[in-house]
């Protein structure tokens, strides 16, 4: 039986893997669905998943994690079968066929039923992706801090 | 000869995989009346399940579930 209070959902996004994401995604708007407040932190290979389409990088190095990285949502490969690109392409034409939302559909729809999407100051800084590189729907750059704060608080937390 | 329902809403959710009929019954019970029923027709066999979960996490109810051929129908009452 729901309670007056709302549940509440903490999810760290690490992976930038389009299989993970879609699994966190789907997971976070199903939670989002029942009545839930949900809260994602995407760090590390996971920042790919707020971000916009732009090059980003200062330094060789971070232009090189650009190039690598470079690319949006839509961008993420499969943890296996990538083939350099094929198995993407692949995955999408065969969920397109089973009306699978795709990745920047599940976003959206998440965005627009109240999740909150975190992004992780530190791995932003490393891999030097500056705020404007990420999408506008997301609501702050935080830290371990606040995830832990959020995940103690939380009915349940995952990791992806 | 069963009884029918009267509803207030009817979705065809019919294609849609996970998380989509959940999704979108979670969006459309808001348009409906407290007491009101939505008719939700789904294919997904995932939403079997789903969708009563979805109903014990809202508090609301799903009043009837009836199989025909690869449609699963569900009777969803909006409880609060």
């Amino acid at each position: 039986m729901a309670e007056d209070k709302k549940k509440k959902v903490t999810i760290a996004v690490m992976s930038g893997d389009m299989d993970k994401l879609m699994g966190a995604l789907i997971i976070a708007t199903s939670a989002a669905a029942s009545d839930m407040d949900v809260t994602m932190f995407f760090t590390f290979w996971g920042i790919r998943a707020i971000k916009k389409n732009v090059k980003t990088g200062k330094s060789f190095m971070g232009k090189m994690i650009g190039l690598m990285e470079g690319g949006d949502i839509s961008k993420a490969s499969p943890s296996k079968y990538s083939f350099g690109g094929m198995g993407r392409w692949m995955f999408n034409k065969m969920m397109k066929k089973n009306n699978v939302a795709s990745l920047a559909e599940l976003r959206q729809m998440a965005i627009d039923m109240g999740v909150k999407l975190y992004g992780c100051g530190m791995s932003m800084e490393v891999m030097e992706i500056p705020r404007e590189a990420l999408i506008d729907e997301v609501v702050d750059i935080v830290g371990g801090g606040f995830f832990v704060e959020h995940a103690s608080k939380s009915d349940f937390t995952l990791f992806i | 000869m069963t009884e029918e329902i009267k509803f207030d809403l009817e979705l065809d959710l019919k294609g849609l995989l996970c998380p989509l009929p959940m999704v979108k019954v979670s969006q459309n019970i808001k348009n409906i009346a407290v007491g009101g029923i939505i008719k939700a027709v789904a294919t997904d066999p995932g939403s079997l399940a789903d969708i009563p979960s979805w109903a014990s996490s809202t508090g609301n109810e799903v009043i009837k579930t009836e199989r025909e051929g690869k449609d699963i129908i569900f009777y969803v009452k909006r409880v609060k």
